[in-house]
Formats: C-alpha cells, structure tokens, sequence
C-alpha cells in the first residue's frame, strides 16, 4: 500500500484549504460530530429549502482524512436533494467499508479520493464522521451530537 | 604496578546495557511490518513479551492446566504452587510485607475501581473528599466519579503546570478536615512526568489520609518499593510490564484490606455460604472471587523473574539516557512541540507536529514500520489542559534502542513530506 493511495493529492489539498469551512447564520438545521476514539470534533451546518439542500458548511478540527472528507461532502451535497444526499450517504458507506472490485468509482466524482482509506481500518471513521453527521443533520433539523463510536 | 596487578584489575567501566541482547528474547521482533524492521514505540499502551513469559503461559496450559485451591489431585496442586508462587514473586518484586496484600485483579482499572467500590463506599460519606491530579489516566478518575454518583464525596483537582509537572504547593492547599482519600499518578502515561509520590504520601499521612498509586507506568521502568513510599494502594498491569494481558495487581497494607467488605461475591472468596449468611475467606483470596486469570498470574510472575535478571535500576538508567537522546533528537525537528517537559520524566515523547494531525502522523509512521500512539491516550483532561484534541506518542521499553528513535525521526521526514 503506497501512502499516496492514502494521502492522494486532493485530500492533501482539502485539507490545506477546506471548502465551505465556516459558521452558516442562517442555517436550518446544525449537528455535532465526535469521535472519541482520536477526539475529531466536526460541527455540520444545513440549509433547507424544501427538498433542496440549498447551503452546507462545518467547523471543527480533526486529521486530514477526517477534514478532506468533510470539506469535498460539503462541495457534492450542495444544491443536491435530500434524497441524493441520502443516496451519497449510502456510497460512500460501501465505498469505505465494502471491498468490491466492481465499484463504480466514476458516479462519486472527487468523492472517489476517498477510496484508499478502506485499506486502512482505523482510519474508516475519520472519513464517516462527517456522513453520519450530515445523515443526523437531515433526519434531525435540530441541535445533537452524533458519535462513530 | 606489575603485570600481576593488572590482571586482577576490575575494569571501571560498567559494561554497556545490551538492550538488542534482550530484544533477542522478544518472539514479536521476528517480523518485518509493510516490510521493514518492526520499531515498537508504543510501550506504554502496551508492552511485547519475552520468550519465558510465553513459555510459562503455554507450560501451564500443557502440563498442569487445572484449578487452583480445590482439587486434592496433582495438577490442581502444582497449579496452586505455581499461581501461588507467582504472588511470593510479585510481593518480593515490590517489596510489599506480605502475600496477603497482593490481590490479583484484571489490571490497574479492576484495581482502582476495586478501591473506589469497597474502601469508597465502605469508608467514606457525602461530603468527604478526595484528591486528584489533572493528568490521570480515566482509569483513575472514572471510578471515583462513580463513587461520587453513588455516596456524594467531592473530588479536588491538582492542577498541573506547562511542563505537564503538578503545579508546585497546589495539592498542599487542597486538604481540608474532609480530605479522605488521594488518588494520583505515579507516573503519567500521557506526559511521562514522574511525580513526587514519596512526599506526597509523606504529607498525606500527616493528616492521616491514605494515598492510592497508579502503578501502570512505574512498575514496568523503574524500582518500585512499596514499603519505602509508604503508600497505602498500589495499582499496576501485567500487559505493560511484559506480562499476559487480563491480569495485574493491587497491593493495600494488610490493615486496610482486613477492614474492607468484599468487591465481587462468589467463590473462593468464602469461607462458609449459608442462605442465612456468608462469611469471608481470608486475605487475599477475599478478594478474588470466581476461579482467577491463572496463567496470566504465572506469566506475570515470569515477567517478574524476567525483570528481576535485567535489573529494574540498570533498566531505569539505561531508558533516563535514550529518553534523553529522543527528546533531543525531537526538538532538534522544526515544527514539532514536545507536550510534557516535566524535569522528572520516563520514557515518554507525547508531540504534535505543526499542520500534520497526530493521527496522519501515526498512520504514516507505521507504514514505515514505527508503532506509535496516537490520540488523547485515555487523559482527555490533560488534553483539555494544552488546548489540544491529541498527541503522537513514542513510548520506551529497555529493548528500544537509540536506533529506534532515529527511524521515528526518519518516519517524521515522511510525514512532512507527504504533507508538503
């Protein structure tokens, strides 16, 4: 396992300079994330309109897989659906956790940066933190906190 | 001075502690990880395990495995001798006045929680307090919250300084005519700082307050003298001190234990049973109930014996120089912060590293085949206390080398690079 499988160019880049990294005022819905397990702390921010998730943002501190991930869920969900959003949920799940050599890599997008993390066990909830907190954001239009543990 | 004379002359120099000779007796560094010699920095998380500890788990599985204190037939005999004669080793080990002040439990946290439940609730009230330090392990802050759940007693904090040291004079300040109890580190697992155990007991006991030691850290890489601190409960684990895992000790004065309730009922622990009432067996088995973890006793008591042929203070002085040489090799690195620069430290480098989370460290590293810890090392106060959510942590062992710590620097130059 070469560490650029790991640590590709885009989640090097993510978390240099994270997208969509900041307190959103008006947002609908706001869900915390924690994991206890390395101390990751992730806040999501949502904007509904309808359906329509209409702005997403975070805040927090964790290891570069942990804010890479938040920050390119945060690019893809926007504009999408609640639907869609639930759908990339589900993905991203069985890209992470899931060994399937039939994958199709080419429906996530930059999403698929991602994919060198179920080679590493450990670091699988790095990367879902900000999924399930996004998943409680939707379920949830109010303030809670989610854990991977 | 003739030539007579000179060979009869005692060399001065002290021959070098041969830390790769007692690597040898380690099975575990057989092995390449991702293809390269294995560098394990992780000790205090957990520590590998020799040869004799091994042979001693297997030998009572194949030769003797039965019962201890039951049966009249011959392995249960040589069970009990050997489970038994591994609580003589660890009473000499620590130096404690008697077999029956060595309780087998599971580890330090049986131990602590062992306290909290049947010293705690037995001896103290609401209101009553107990003092702790900022930079405990849960383990030795967890079950004394519980205790509070349960009775109401109130915990006071000693708080500790940049270095990671206890501040100076603050835990002085916190006895009160309710101070019952104090519960503190011998040595912290995330920050290394030894702390000044022996006049804290000192102090203690003027007020005539019992002191509980977390053993973890202490036991495994230094002498440990249970008598000379004078201290009233002593925990440690077997798992950090190159024993089985599922096993360790706690160690009370005699005293104390006798006017202690049971923790856990069952058996073993009784002399008679009756619907009516039961009655307790005598110290230590009071204490053990059910049929106890016996082949981690005798590992563990291997472990000691293993110990004991090295030299707890040849180990001690022999980590003091290598944890001299990684401190100086980790704050010659630019961009990385020692957390914890107590005066009086054991083998623990906890770092961060600027713009590179402890966990991406860990992971890189490893692919370089270097184990190290990272996380917030089950001390999220003290994490709280350097406004950080984690530190990357080498931890030594005797079989750790100066060589190991150049390959963690080396694995260190990954990380920046892969993060440039």
């Amino acid at each position: 396992m070469d560490l650029k499988d790991l640590y590709q160019d885009v989640i090097v880049d993510h978390n240099r300079s994270p997208r969509n990294f900041r307190k959103l005022a008006d947002a609908t819905s706001v869900q915390e994330g924690f994991n206890p397990l390395c101390g990751d702390k992730l806040t999501v921010y949502l904007k509904l309109d309808g359906e329509r998730i209409s702005d997403v943002s975070f805040e927090g501190s964790g290891c570069a897989i942990s804010v890479a991930s938040a920050s390119l869920m945060s690019e893809v969900v926007k504009g999408k659906t609640v639907a869609q959003a639930e759908q990339l949920f589900e993905k991203m799940h069985a890209l992470l956790t899931i060994e399937d050599p039939e994958r199709d890599l080419e429906s996530l997008g930059k999403l698929a940066a991602l994919s060198g993390v179920r080679e590493y066990p450990s670091r699988v909830k790095c990367a879902t933190l900000c999924w399930h907190t996004l998943k409680n954001a939707l379920e949830h239009p109010e303030t809670t906190s989610v854990s991977t543990e | 001075m003739n030539a007579r004379h000179d060979s009869l002359h005692i060399p001065a120099v002290i021959p070098a502690f041969d830390a790769l000779r007692w690597r040898r007796d380690f099975p575990v560094f057989r092995q390449l990880v991702h293809g390269k010699p294995l560098v394990y920095l992780d000790n205090a998380a957990s520590s590998q395990k020799p040869q004799a500890v091994i042979d001693a788990v297997s030998d009572y599985y194949q030769r003797y495995n039965s019962n201890v204190h039951r049966g009249v037939h011959h392995l249960s005999e040589q069970a009990t001798a050997a489970y038994e004669g591994a609580r003589e080793k660890l009473r000499r080990f620590i130096n404690a006045a008697s077999i029956k002040e060595i309780i087998f439990v599971r580890g330090t946290t049986e131990a602590i929680n062992l306290v909290a439940q049947s010293y705690g609730r037995s001896h103290l009230q609401s209101g009553d307090e107990i003092i702790l330090s900022e930079m405990e392990h849960h383990s030795n802050i967890v079950p004394w919250q519980l205790l509070r759940e349960q009775t109401g007693v109130e915990l006071k904090i000693i708080p500790i300084n940049e270095a990671g040291e206890l501040q100076p004079g603050a835990y002085e300040q916190l006895f009160s005519p309710r101070t019952r109890l104090v519960a503190v580190t011998h040595i912290s697992n995330a920050l290394g700082s030894v702390n000044p155990v022996k006049a804290m007991i000192a102090h203690a006991h003027q007020q005539r307050v019992p002191v509980l030691l977390d053993g973890a850290q202490a036991v495994p890489h230094l002498p440990v003298d249970v008598r000379d601190l004078d201290c009233d409960f002593y925990a440690f684990s077997s798992h950090k001190m190159f024993g089985p895992t599922g096993i360790g000790v706690l160690y009370a004065k005699e005293a104390l234990l006798a006017d202690m309730p049971p923790y856990q009922g069952g058996g073993e622990m009784i002399r008679t049973v009756r619907f009516s009432g039961s009655t307790w067996n005598v110290l230590p088995h009071k204490f053990e109930a059910g049929t106890p973890d016996i082949a981690g006793a005798i590992g563990l008591g291997a472990a000691v014996g293993y110990l004991e042929n090295i030299g707890m203070a040849s180990i001690r002085d022999y980590e003091r120089g290598l944890l001299e040489y990684g401190t100086q090799q980790l704050q010659s690195l630019a961009g990385v912060k020692l957390v914890g620069t107590a005066r009086h430290k054991a083998g623990v480098l906890s770092f961060v590293m600027d713009g590179i989370h402890p966990h991406d460290i860990g992971t890189i590293v490893d692919q370089q085949g270097v184990a190290i810890r990272t996380g917030h090392h089950c001390a999220m106060p003290v994490m709280e206390h350097f406004h950080i959510s984690a530190t990357a942590r080498a931890s030594l062992a005797f079989y750790n080398t100066r060589e190991d710590i150049d390959a963690l620097v080396q694995a260190l130059g990954k990380a920046r690079e892969v993060f440039r």
